[in-house]
């Protein structure tokens, strides 16, 4: 398991990887708080919950990612833990359950970074390789 | 893509013939320099701002051209600096061509001081404006929000603000479509896009967004400037921003909107970010006024934030907010409803720019009256070491470009790449050592926004001056920036 922040003209990509599917989703959303704080330094006090739903699975990764900067946004928090359950084809749609745990934003505290805005589709990919599962796309800052 | 593609049509346009499935050619304004730098990201790979140029050519209803100003650069499904025209009747509405941050944009304030007065005060002067202006990650406005007032803000936008002693009356008039384009429906605004935005009014937000204070540099019109109430160093003040989570949410949402809405019409798009419906479509209609919606939220939230930029001038110069009027303010990322001439014939069409200004020469009705003689102001803005510069609309743009123009430098490096080249503490003090005072709510967003990451501005404002899609008036100079 592993994330890291990728290269594009003018935003940042973000990319996760782990074994199955569900880690690369949960290190790409640790990748993504990384370009916004110091995720290192944030305590996965409370924890949040949400389903997320979308037509493809590539589709899905966004949407996830879109959901964790809505509670960022209306909660005013960020989050360092996540974890990706359930996440499958179902009829008409991908679904998975999500929980993200982090704390209040603490701009003293947290190393406050780049703001993203938005998960988008560019260089959008949810792929299997020898080693397990890659998923990534650019984030709008 | 390879390089014979582009062929040089005269001396600032670069032309990009039919070739596949496109349905109107590409044109790029630009000149050599920025061509090696198109051409150098076309090398790195297939995502570029040509394959995106050429994308954009193929979808329906697009007249004349599918644009590139010279400060494209790769973007979400179009390009950032392109600007697509649709009729309306075969057109469509396209997701890419307004983008996530819905009418991102700039809004410039004047003053009666000149540099000499702010000697000594400078930074007294940056420290209340980093004080008083909200920005950076997670930093909430100085006003709340309940829903019902969100929606006010969606369907009235500056007035919203003027209205609730955030901003001076006279200011409206000196705004795109006055501060408020008519339309807007807060009902196709989702809940969620609402809920973003209750602690956000008069906020700044991070990346490349900033209230920067400059001085006038030099005149090259004297009579625009005039007319504009510049002259040598004048300091004047320049907010850059746009609709914050509210924007994107809504972009995010029809997003999905558009793409499952496709199929129905018989659309298929080479890129899921050009997701899109015929404009007179249901599902057009309702992300037209979602997007309208979304302009008026930014309109808001910078006259809030010009409000917020003039109280710490009120107090360190002792100053009235009356004594220092709006230049103007304008768009960025907008979908709007435009009367143009195509084929000698005036039409209206619905004008899509991403990363464009409107440029609207002489007597356009669009022009405030105290500018209709001259041409609207076009507010190019720079990096934070480099220049801005204040342009004029020009018949020339209602001609070539359905009045529009570049709307920045446009970068050359990504955020990761400047990451690796220069620290925020190194940028600070090389620009302090230029008289330049960063005052900035991260230092990786500092180097993110070197200088450096971005193409020369003097080259890009070149471009369009000579092409004449806007002309320069005059060229500012940073001295104070506040970044998120």
């Amino acid at each position: 398991m592993s994330y890291e922040l990728f290269e594009h003209r003018a935003d940042i990509g973000v990319r996760g990887k782990g074994k199955t599917c569900e880690q690369a989703f949960e290190e790409c959303a640790k990748a993504m708080f990384s370009a916004m704080v110091d995720v290192e330094r944030v305590a996965p006090k409370k924890k949040v919950q949400f389903d997320a739903h979308a037509s493809d699975l590539e589709a899905l990764l966004p949407e996830f990612l879109n959901n964790l900067l809505y509670v960022r946004d209306v909660q005013g928090m960020v989050f360092s833990r996540f974890e990706v359950k359930d996440l499958r084809q179902g009829p008409g749609q991908w679904g998975l359950k999500a929980s993200a745990w982090g704390e209040k934003f603490d701009p003293n505290r947290h190393e406050p970074k780049t703001e993203v805005k938005a998960a988008t589709f560019y260089q959008l990919s949810v792929r299997k390789t020898p080693q397990g599962f890659v998923a990534e796309c650019v984030v709008d800052v | 893509m390879s390089r014979s593609e582009l062929r040089q049509a005269s001396e600032w346009v670069w032309e990009l013939p039919m070739s596949g499935q496109m349905r109107v050619p590409g044109r790029v304004y630009a000149n050599p320099y920025i061509v090696g730098h198109v051409l150098d990201e076309v090398k790195k790979g297939e995502w570029n701002p040509l394959t995106q140029l050429k994308n954009v050519a193929c979808l329906p209803g697009l007249q004349k051209y599918a644009l590139a100003l010279p400060d494209l650069h790769v973007g979400y499904g179009a390009c950032i600096g392109s600007v697509g025209a649709m009729d309306l009747q075969e057109g469509v509405i396209v997701f890419g061509l307004v983008g996530y941050d819905i009418n991102c944009g700039l809004q410039t304030f004047v003053t009666p001081l000149t540099r000499k007065d702010v000697k000594g005060k400078e930074e007294r002067l940056a420290e209340e404006l980093y004080r008083v202006v909200p920005a950076g990650l997670g930093i909430g406005g100085k006003v709340r929000l309940d829903k019902d007032r969100v929606d006010e803000v969606l369907e009235r936008g500056a007035h919203y603000a003027v209205e609730n002693g955030l901003g001076l009356k006279e200011d409206l008039e000196l705004m795109e479509e006055k501060g408020c384009i008519r339309g807007a429906n807060a009902a196709n605004v989702s809940p969620e896009a609402k809920a973003r935005f209750e602690k956000q009014l008069g906020t700044l937000g991070s990346g490349n967004h900033y209230c920067e204070v400059q001085y006038v540099e030099q005149i090259y019109d004297e009579e625009a400037a005039k007319a504009f109430g510049l002259f040598r160093d004048q300091l004047i003040v320049s907010i850059h921003c746009g609709s914050r989570g509210l924007g994107h949410q809504v972009g995010s949402d029809y997003l999905k909107v558009l793409e499952k809405a496709m199929p129905g019409y018989g659309l298929t798009v080479p890129d899921r970010e050009l997701a899109c419906a015929p404009i007179q479509s249901e599902e057009g209609q309702r992300y037209l006024s979602a997007v309208y919606a979304g302009i008026n939220c930014a309109f808001a939230n910078r006259e809030v934030l010009t409000h917020l930029a003039r109280t710490c001038f009120e107090k360190t110069f002792e100053l009235k907010a009356e004594e220092m009027p709006m230049l103007y303010g304008v768009a960025h990322n907008t979908a709007k409803l435009e009367r143009h001439r195509v084929d000698g014939r005036e039409k209206e069409l619905l004008v899509q720019r991403k990363g464009a200004t409107r440029s609207f020469g002489p007597g356009r009705e669009e022009v405030p009256e105290k500018y209709r003689k001259v041409g609207q102001p076009v507010i190019i803005g720079g990096t934070m070491g480099t220049a801005s510069y204040i342009l004029k609309g020009t018949r020339t743009a209602m001609e070539e470009t359905f009045g529009s123009t570049v709307h920045g430098a446009g970068r050359t490096m990504s955020r990761v790449g400047a990451l690796k080249q220069w620290t925020g503490k190194g940028v600070v003090d090389e620009l302090a050592r230029r008289g330049i005072i960063i005052k900035g709510h991260g230092l990786k967003g500092i180097a993110e926004e070197a200088p450096g990451a971005y193409k020369d501005i003097d080259q890009v404002i070149d471009v369009v001056h000579h092409a004449g899609i806007s002309s320069k008036v005059a060229r500012v100079r940073p001295l104070i920036c506040v970044k998120g």
